[in-house]
């Protein structure tokens, strides 16, 4: 394969004025923003919805399965779409115009990012909380605490540590996952990806940077949260190696 | 038995590639004597350049163009039965196919430009696209005076922004850009009024306005803001290959036969919806014509 090799064009400037590096740290930038932003709203919608699924209330359990039905069940790729296309046309026109015309891009790739990831986050805490016996909950209540103060003060505590292992893959796919907002117009790393390969053609050497970038981001997400892990872990618990 | 024979065809070849059996070949050439196949590269939606009809099958202006190289390798090679396979190819992996010999010649819309030329090589120009920009027509922008603080949407590999700036009429003026995944999603961002202008090569404009519920409504305006010349994409540093390639193409131009071509795919209905492009043969395609050039946009 007689492929002409040249790592240089990365200093080259591009039309706008930037370097060809510079596009893939302004791309990187917004990777990290949109993923950050969206782990954010998962984990706190995610939560709740978990939690809703493990009360005794019928239509609290009813409304989280079927979030997590929906929202499990449809590619992201369409769910985005969808914020992004239909949804500003079945709202009001005004308001319709305003999500057209108004509302930065990245409002609606978090949105439908954290939406998507809000539901595999619901299953995990879910699973987490069922994981827990049920004998804690009913200690917690002859305690005197109320339901709430049952998941506040004794389940979630105990849950979060038993799914953290999921949550760090989910967190590190949000990153992986991110780079479909490109899709939705967020010039994040793979729409520079694409942008620099038509313009350079030098496919293979930002084909390699890329990996990497993405690679590194993953992989730095999954040292912080096995930092977390190590740091909350309670000795006795789940495995006995922290119990030194 | 089978395996021997590969390693025989194998050490055949890579001799044939080291030191060329028949003096007179080289390169591609020499390739498709030893395999008895061309292989043609195609795109599967660049209307009407190079795309899929109802059966699935590679047609267009590029392809009928290509047609006439592959009929020309023929008779040069002296091999009428020539085999000929069709690959389809993206604009991602379009440059890495070429060069890794899985296609030897490329019939789609790629862009001949100075960049790429340090990858692969290009016949003569066979069209001249110039980026301008689709509107609605009940938007009100007829030029690009007129975009100043709207939204502005293009696909991945333009920047309209920095054509917008560098043309002279736009240099007071800000656009805010917006990027589609493809020129589908690009054109919807006008067509539902996210955007005030889709700047982009005007034959894929056309093509999509052709294609949309109510053409009427959209309308090409504006200056061209650069000109791009489409060309067959070839191995790089394969003279003998090019210049059998170019000889056709130049004798198409100017036979007239090239201009038949031209208006049987952008004057004519064609497949598979029967849609008209009525896309009249621009100045630089004429000129692209009468003066055939190889020669890359920066």
């Amino acid at each position: 394969m007689n492929y002409h090799w040249d790592w240089q064009f990365f200093f080259q400037e591009a039309d706008d004025g930037l370097k060809y590096y510079e596009w893939v740290i302004s791309g990187l930038g917004w990777t990290t923003a949109v993923s950050l932003a969206s782990l954010a709203v998962a984990l706190l919608l995610g939560s709740v919805l978990g939690v809703m699924r493990t009360t005794p209330t019928r239509w609290l359990v009813a409304i989280g399965d079927a979030y997590v039905d929906v929202f499990r069940n449809v590619p992201l790729i369409i769910q985005l779409f969808l914020w992004f296309f239909v949804v500003p046309e079945l709202v009001p026109e005004k308001m319709g115009i305003w999500m057209k015309q108004d509302l930065p891009y990245i409002v609606t790739a978090v949105v439908g990012l954290g939406l998507y990831t809000a539901a595999r986050i619901a299953e995990q805490v879910k699973s987490g909380i069922n994981a827990l016996p049920r004998g804690q909950r009913f200690a917690g209540l002859a305690l005197g605490f109320t339901e709430w103060q049952t998941y506040r003060y004794v389940r979630l505590p105990m849950a979060y540590r038993i799914v953290l292992p999921a949550l760090t893959s989910e967190a590190m796919n949000i990153f992986k996952n991110s780079a479909v907002t490109y899709a939705v117009g967020i010039l994040e790393l793979y729409f520079q990806y694409k942008q620099i390969i038509e313009k350079t053609s030098q496919v293979l050497e930002i084909t390699i940077v890329v990996t990497l970038a993405y690679f590194t981001l993953a992989f730095v997400m999954n040292r912080l949260l096995a930092f977390v892990e190590k740091r909350t872990r309670v000795p006795g618990l789940i495995s006995g190696t922290g119990g030194k | 038995m089978r395996k021997s024979l590969t390693v025989l065809a194998l050490s055949l070849s890579i001799a044939g590639l080291a030191a060329p059996a028949h003096a007179q070949l080289s390169g591609t050439l020499q390739k498709i004597k030893d395999s008895g196949t061309i292989t043609v590269g195609h795109r599967e939606s660049s209307v009407p350049f190079s795309y899929l009809d109802a059966e699935q099958k590679p047609i267009g202006y590029a392809m009928e163009l290509c047609a006439k190289v592959v009929d020309a390798v023929k008779s040069e090679l002296k091999m009428p039965s020539l085999q000929v396979k069709y690959q389809a190819v993206t604009s991602q992996n379009r440059i890495p196919l070429m060069q890794n010999g899985t296609i030897d010649l490329e019939c789609g819309s790629t862009t001949n430009s100075v960049a790429r030329q340090q990858q692969v090589g290009f016949s003569v120009n066979y069209f001249i696209t110039s980026v301008r920009m689709a509107v609605r027509k009940d938007s009100g922008v007829k030029d690009i005076g007129d975009l100043n603080g709207k939204p502005v949407a293009t696909t991945t590999g333009t920047t309209s922004d920095a054509l917008i700036k560098q043309n002279e009429k736009g240099k007071a003026i800000d656009v805010k850009n917006i990027y589609g995944k493809d020129h589908a999603d690009s054109f919807l961002m006008v067509e539902s009024g996210r955007a005030a202008a889709f700047v982009m090569d005007d034959i894929l404009l056309a093509g999509l306005i052709a294609s949309s519920k109510n053409p009427a409504d959209f309308a090409i305006v504006g200056p061209s803001l650069r000109d791009e010349p489409y060309g067959v994409m070839l191995r790089k540093d394969d003279a003998p290959f090019k210049a059998l390639v170019d000889k056709t193409l130049i004798g198409l131009m100017q036979s007239g036969e090239a201009e038949k071509l031209y208006n049987k795919w952008f004057m004519n209905p064609i497949p598979p919806r029967n849609v008209n492009l009525n896309f009249p043969m621009s100045p630089a395609v004429k000129a692209a014509f009468a003066t055939p050039s190889d020669k890359g946009v920066e």
